[in-house]
């Protein structure tokens, strides 16, 4: 009888022992994983740690809600190369790249800060072929981890979100290809490189096919044109980013050179390439972002700041595109 | 067997709670230690309500503030700074229940209230003395010059549960020796009852000389400073519930790049509060972008779900 008693009490002990234990763990996972929402949605002042273990609850609720995540996974490769990593990829990687559903850094050379060595030559007249093999090499490894693939340089600016909203009402197993459209040298137009571009799987997939069969060439430097016409002749359709008014997503220029206001001029250098007609001031740019270009260090965190901490309390938005917003009315 | 069954599964649930029970006492103590360094701190500080703050008020009660929390705006400006002054007009000053321009002489590119006064001092005095007799029902009034960016919003959020026929004078407090006074650069809010008690005092040729009392001339803030507290109205710091304070005279992109230096792996929390209401040191076009950046630049899909509304001003096309 008592070894029985004894048993029992080591069995007691054993239970609350993997009781804790289990418990605990599984609410530090639920933590790290709401982390990220958490900090995106609470506001600062309430970022206690008691309402953070409450609010676990109700963000839980919301991510099943927005089942947005899963059928428009974003794959984003940066652009870049060992001389930039510690001046501004690092920035990057701080800021916006977490909210990629994978990141890829492509440089020439492997890193651990991880980078991926493409085995070509830095410099500027490479570009076109570290796109060349980027776009290979996620063909090769990662295709079925992403619907959409992001290019962007290492001094561009991503809201994921609001790439996601424009992203939204297509179709990743069309041929479709994304971002700020310029009209010059390619017929269907293609998209600038600084901004940014898109590509949908089924584009990556005719992309890499292209160079495979002769049809695409490194026939040219010049990176965003060369892609923009291999997509053409892959027969990917370029596909329209604006928001419901109209006005621009992706940008290849910081924000100061469209939204401030000007009289009425002809089109500025910098807007000689639209495609689409250009307008100048506050009707220039969507209030959903999708990206600016030529943006440092310090840049970069302030435009985290303004995008994701910043904001007028209790404002009512004039722009409220009606796809899909949870709640618009007051509580 | 059972009963050695029944004792790991009573382990188990023990093991559980205690874990339960142990995870929310360890998240109170953070907010214990902020409590304890506050005090030694020689400001006054004057904190925005916390969410639950907020939420204990009924509809009523948020309606009757709301009405009480509209802000009348003195903007001190001069022809000299014409492109500040006109972007000041285009941009923040929108969002001001009723913004007042203040000149020390006219312009014929744009209107204000001629003061004909070209004393800083002197004109500032003549300003206020102004808004107050203008005020009409307004209670809250901010004074700022055009080279500051205020976002009002969120000087409503700070000033919201406070009462303003008691006297506050709220912004980024600084000290010079013995006198604690609020940084004109970043703004500066004052009540009503704390108006009312300057306007008074304006009268005491002794407590407050229209023409400075020192044989240097001392500044005007530090001037308002001294009459203030004649009346017994003190200088406090706006912050947020965290103690981040709200009152910049520095530029955002200044701010980050300091953050930078000092916190590189947390820049921008380390930087500035999500409900700051001034920054200063910006350029006209930089303040277009900030207009950008405040009121529309935003993640599609993060909804707040704020205790007040408030309505984008009539008119606008850059909020």
């Amino acid at each position: 009888r008592e070894m029985k008693h004894i048993t029992s009490q080591l069995l007691f002990i054993t239970g609350v022992l993997l009781g804790f234990l289990s418990l605990h763990s599984l609410m530090f996972s639920w933590r790290n994983v709401t982390d990220r929402e958490v900090n995106r949605q609470v506001p600062q002042h309430i970022h206690t740690g008691r309402v953070r273990f409450l609010s676990w609850i109700f963000v839980a609720h919301r991510e099943a809600a927005a089942n947005l995540s899963q059928s428009t996974r974003i794959l984003c490769w940066i652009l870049t190369g060992p001389k930039y990593l510690q001046s501004r990829t690092k920035h990057i990687k701080e800021t916006w790249a977490r909210r990629c559903d994978k990141v890829l850094y492509m440089s020439s050379v492997k890193t651990d800060f991880p980078t991926v060595g493409l085995d070509v030559d830095e410099g500027r007249e490479n570009l076109y072929w570290k796109t060349i093999r980027a776009f290979q090499y996620i063909h090769q490894n990662h295709l079925d981890e992403a619907e959409w693939f992001l290019k962007a340089d290492d001094d561009t600016f991503v809201v994921v979100e609001n790439l996601r909203h424009v992203l939204s009402k297509y179709d990743p197993e069309k041929p479709l290809y994304l971002g700020r459209r310029f009209r010059p040298f390619v017929q269907q137009g293609y998209m600038s490189g600084g901004a940014g571009y898109v590509l949908s799987k089924e584009a990556v997939k005719r992309f890499v096919r292209g160079f495979k069969s002769g049809e695409c060439t490194h026939f040219s430097d010049i990176e965003d044109m060369a892609l923009g016409k291999c997509m053409e002749t892959m027969k990917v359709d370029p596909a329209d980013s604006r928001d419901l008014k109209g006005r621009q997503t992706f940008h290849p220029f910081p924000p100061d050179y469209y939204v401030v206001r000007q009289p009425p001029r002809p089109r500025p250098w910098f807007l000689i390439y639209e495609y689409y007609t250009p307008t100048e001031g506050p009707e220039c740019c969507s209030d959903f972002i999708v990206s600016f270009h030529y943006i440092y260090a310090v840049q970069q965190y302030t435009l985290e700041y303004f995008t994701y901490h910043l904001r007028p309390y209790g404002y009512k938005y004039r722009y409220n595109p009606d796809s899909q917003t949870k709640n618009n009315a007051p509580s | 067997m059972l009963a050695e069954g029944s004792s790991f599964m009573k382990g188990m649930l023990l093991g559980g709670l205690f874990c339960l029970v142990l995870s929310l006492l360890g998240s109170f103590s953070p907010s214990f230690e902020s409590n304890t360094t506050e005090d030694h701190h020689h400001h006054h500080h004057v904190k925005a309500a916390s969410k639950d703050e907020l939420k204990r008020l009924t509809d009523t009660q948020m309606d009757e503030l709301s009405q009480q929390v509209r802000v009348y705006c003195v903007i001190m400006v001069q022809p000299k700074v014409l492109v500040y002054w006109a972007t000041a007009k285009d941009t923040w000053s929108k969002h001001c229940d009723q913004a007042v321009f203040y000149t020390s002489e006219s312009s014929k590119a744009l209107d204000a209230v001629n003061l004909s006064e070209k004393d800083d001092w002197t004109r500032l005095r003549k300003a206020l003395k102004h808004a107050y007799d203008n005020a009409g029902e307004l209670r809250w009034f901010f004074l700022a010059r055009p080279t500051t960016f205020a976002i009002i919003e969120n000087l409503k959020y700070l000033i919201l549960t406070k009462d303003p026929s008691e006297p506050f004078y709220i912004g980024h407090a600084m000290k010079s020796g013995e006198l604690d006074y609020v940084e004109y650069e970043s703004g500066i809010v004052l009540s009503y009852e704390a108006l009312k008690r300057l306007v008074h005092v304006f009268q005491d040729e002794d407590k407050c000389p229209e023409r400075g009392r020192a044989l240097w001339k001392l500044s005007e803030e530090k001037q308002l400073a001294i009459c203030l507290k004649f009346t017994g109205v003190f200088a406090e710091n706006g912050e947020d519930s965290q103690g981040k304070g709200l009152f910049n005279s520095k530029s955002v992109e200044s701010l980050i790049s300091d953050s930078l230096s000092n916190n590189p792996t947390n820049v921008v929390e380390g930087c500035c509060s999500d409900m700051a209401v001034t920054f200063s040191g910006m350029s006209p076009n930089q303040m277009q972008v900030m207009m950008f950046g405040v009121y529309r630049l935003r993640p599609y899909g993060h909804d707040f779900h704020d205790s007040l509304i408030f309505h984008p001003p009539e008119g606008s096309d850059n909020d």
